[in-house]
């Protein structure tokens, strides 16, 4: 018997179990979060424990256990926005709205999700609402410029 | 493709460039950059409307192309025309009519879009004779921007998988690897390790199966560089790999992208399913019995699957947790089978030095870093965007010459680079050369290649806090070193920054970095300390007026800063009254205002409303 070529074997069969994360990521992008009993689904469907699919879906940062308010602000305070005031933005979200990263405003409006860099550092700082950009912005810009998502 | 072509990989792709070449000669390009900061600023718009209209011009023969990333982000979105050398900046949709009538008019230009240069004044009609380009060393970039990354056909007329042919046509993967070796390649990833060593120790751990992986998970919050190849040039990336596979014999990749960079994932797929269409992926690639598939894979948005073990532990299918490296992933890598991981940049030189020779491509660079490196120059900077320069240019160079020195002529502070991992160097030493062991030695890193100016208003205490606050939350929580190190640091530099610092807090950063750096399971831990560490180093008279005075000279802490009213410059136009959250604001009409500094919640909104700049910021101390 030979030891490599049973591996080989199995190995194929590991690269195919491996497919979780982006299964996630699918559901993730229909759903705008992980709804609780797609995790079960999935636990079922793969063969593997709840558990695992579990500590995936709360290790990495992309997905989210909760749903998602009707737009996304995805702010950025990756380095260059942080210089340029991202945190103010911040704030002044964290007075109007109530929101925290990761978390939906009472009225179900808004999500927020904090963002590292969004590769356009030259218009920093950057906010993107349902993935329209914002360049430049400052408190009062932002919460004007979100009046017109309703 | 016939049989015969076998013999010869290489007259066959001279065939499809010399068909490609003689069909597109003497055409026009207007190129239009689509890289992610134009297309914020509108370029997929234009780029739609110069097509349309481009129609409308029979006889012209012009080609409207969509690029990658031209570099300087900052004046996007950016068009350039390809026969006259045109270069313009700041173009709308609403400038396309023009641009094409211009070129129909025998030459003439657009003036109203050239780049003024901000030192004379005056405007600069050429691409080459920006100043941001002049002192570049475009290599890894040099398809980036002229080329369509989402044609296949662009990339080969431009000599494109012409080192891919010459490998399989005739280089063993011995040579290929002596060939990486000899050109003095070391990773562009963040650790500088030699690609060909690597690649060495891969060919030959035993193993029938090998993986390579492409590391695109370019976590740096502030960098850019790899984003930008794989959204401008994705196929120079495929054929480094390809190359690299048919070196440690293997039949798999991958490429592990960012999760936030949906057009890079879309521009390296297409790039796949046209390279397997023309036989230079997947199945006996070239006729030459050589085959290598790859596969893209997001990552899950967390930083730590950057660092290698963790990259691979996420492929498959698990958390992304490092283990301790005492095996080499070049031996038991992804599924404990030998593994050559390397980053984007690192992969996209590969066919760079087959094209050129080892011998040619260690003439750039210095001493101990060959060949160039990007960096995304960003922060308090005139030109943002992405400069490829030799390695060992210096930072004053970098940041003066080409990226136009510090915005609004500030004084200049200093650099960040080598993103969380790396350090901040101070402008005293802004002729250091920029390379893989001055910047070590100089207590910070090369990183991946994020270089953050600084400027008089920017506050040492609070980037530290600011890279410490994304390691807390970026530790995977495997080793306690990490998990609880970078808690108490972040704790300790809050603390500083909010006034409740004490002389103590300084040595104990000091001491817990030490016990990082040494004790800590992956790189992630032991560079963690290095932002404290340098800013102390550096900058310590900063940590010290917090501690001491309650100050933070830079005006940036929150917790230290007052707003007031300058009632000399003040007009009474109660903008600010009208604005401010708190009502903290009181006055007349016409008739200066004033702040009530105890309802006064610091947003600062009063500073970015008033036309007349009578706001202002200031540490306490000033505050009389
Ligand atoms: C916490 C951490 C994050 C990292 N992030 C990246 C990254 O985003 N991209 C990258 O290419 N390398 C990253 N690295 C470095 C990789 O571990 C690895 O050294 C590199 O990808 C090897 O490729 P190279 O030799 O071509 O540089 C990171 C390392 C650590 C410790
Ligand atoms: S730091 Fe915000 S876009 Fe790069």
């Amino acid at each position: 018997m030979n030891q490599t070529e049973i591996r080989d074997i199995v190995d194929e069969y590991l690269e195919e179990s491996a497919q979780l994360v982006p299964i996630l990521q699918d559901i993730h992008r229909k759903y705008g979060y992980l709804p609780e009993e797609t995790l079960h689904h999935v636990a079922e469907r793969l063969h593997i424990p709840l558990s695992r699919v579990y500590s995936v879906a709360t290790f990495y940062g992309a997905f989210s256990l909760k749903p998602r308010g009707r737009h996304l602000i995805s702010l950025c305070m990756g380095t260059a926005c942080h210089l340029q005031g991202a945190p103010r933005l911040l704030h002044a979200l964290k007075d109007k709205f109530k929101l925290e990263d990761g978390e939906t405003s009472p009225d179900e409006r808004f999500t927020l999700k904090v963002v590292n860099c969004l590769g356009t550092c030259a218009l920093a700082p950057v906010v993107v609402v349902d993935g329209t950009y914002f360049d430049g912005m400052n408190p009062d810009k932002l919460l004007k410029a979100l009046r017109r998502f309703e | 493709m016939s049989s015969s072509v076998s013999l010869n990989p290489q007259a066959e792709l001279k065939r499809i460039r010399d068909t490609v070449k003689r069909s597109r000669g003497g055409v026009r390009e207007i190129r239009v950059c689509c890289g992610t900061g134009c297309q914020a600023r509108g370029s997929m718009e234009l780029y739609e409307v110069l097509r349309k209209e481009a129609e409308s011009f029979k006889g012209a023969r012009i080609r409207v192309k969509k690029t990658g990333c031209q570099g300087l982000c900052e004046k996007g979105a950016v068009v350039t025309d390809s026969a006259a050398g045109y270069f313009y900046c700041l173009a709308k949709k609403e400038n396309a009519r023009t641009i094409l009538e211009r070129v129909k008019e025998d030459d003439e230009k657009v003036s109203s879009l050239l780049y003024i240069d901000h030192t004379t004044g005056k405007p600069v009609i050429y691409t080459e004779d920006i100043p941001f380009y002049k002192k570049q060393h475009r290599l890894v970039l040099r398809q980036s921007g002229s080329t369509d990354p989402e044609d296949i056909l662009d990339y080969i007329a431009a000599g494109g998988y012409r080192s891919l042919a010459k490998v399989l046509g005739g280089m063993s993967p011995e040579k290929v690897i002596e060939e990486i070796t000899s050109s003095g390649l070391r990773g562009r990833g963040g650790g500088g390790f030699p690609t060909g060593r690597k690649w060495r120790s891969c060919r030959d751990a035993s193993g029938q199966k090998k993986y390579v992986i492409c590391n695109a998970d370019e976590g740096d919050p502030g960098a850019f560089m790899d984003r930008s190849i794989l959204e401008g040039n994705p196929h120079s990336i495929l054929e480094g790999m390809i190359i690299g596979a048919y070196a440690i014999g293997a039949h798999q990749g991958y490429v592990y992208v960012r999760d936030e960079y949906p057009l890079a994932v879309h521009r390296l797929k297409i790039a796949m399913a046209q390279a397997g269409e023309f036989g230079l992926l997947g199945y006996d690639i070239l006729n030459t019995g050589f085959t290598f598939n790859v596969r893209t894979n997001r990552g899950g948005g967390a930083f730590v699957c950057g660092e290698s073990t963790a990259l691979m532990a996420s492929l498959q299918g698990q958390i992304g947790e490092p283990r301790a490296k005492y095996i080499h992933t070049v031996e038991r890598g992804l599924w404990d089978c030998p593994t050559v991981l390397n980053n984007v940049e690192t992969w996209a030189n590969v066919p760079i030095i087959i094209e050129m020779g080892a011998e040619q491509y260690a003439k750039i660079g210095s001493e101990g870093s060959k060949g160039t490196k990007i960096f995304s120059v960003v922060g308090k900077v005139n030109n943002t965007g992405l400069v490829e320069v030799p390695m060992g240019m210096t930072i004053r160079e970098i940041v003066f010459d080409i990226c136009g020195g510090v915005r609004n002529d500030k004084q200049f502070k200093g650099v960040q680079t080598g993103g969380p991992s790396g350090g901040c160097i101070p402008a005293r030493l802004a002729d250091l050369p920029v390379d893989f062991d001055s910047l070590t030695e100089a207590g910070s890193m090369m990183g991946s290649g994020g270089m953050i100016v600084l400027d008089e208003h920017t506050c040492m205490v609070d980037v530290a806090r600011y890279f410490m606050s994304f390691l807390r939350k970026e530790s995977c929580g495997k080793c306690t070193l990490c998990r609880e190190g970078t808690e108490v640091m972040h704790e300790t530099l809050k603390s500083i920054c909010e006034g409740r610092g004490s002389k103590q807090d300084i040595d104990l950063l000091e001491e817990l970095g030490q016990a990082m750096q040494t004790g800590a399971l992956c790189a992630l831990g032991t560079s963690a300390p290095n932002s404290v560490l340098s800013t102390l180093r550096y900058f310590q008279d900063e940590y010290l007026e917090h501690i001491r005075n309650k100050r933070c000279p830079a005006g940036v802490c929150r917790e230290l800063v007052t707003y007031s009213i300058d009632p000399d410059i003040c007009k009474g136009c109660g903008k600010c009254k009208e604005l401010c959250p708190q009502q903290a604001i009181e006055g007349e009409k016409k008739t200066p205002h004033r702040i009530r500094l105890e309802l006064c919640m610091k947003c600062g909104a009063c500073l970015d409303v008033c036309p007349f700049g009578a706001v202002g910021r200031r540490s306490y101390c000033d505050k009389s």
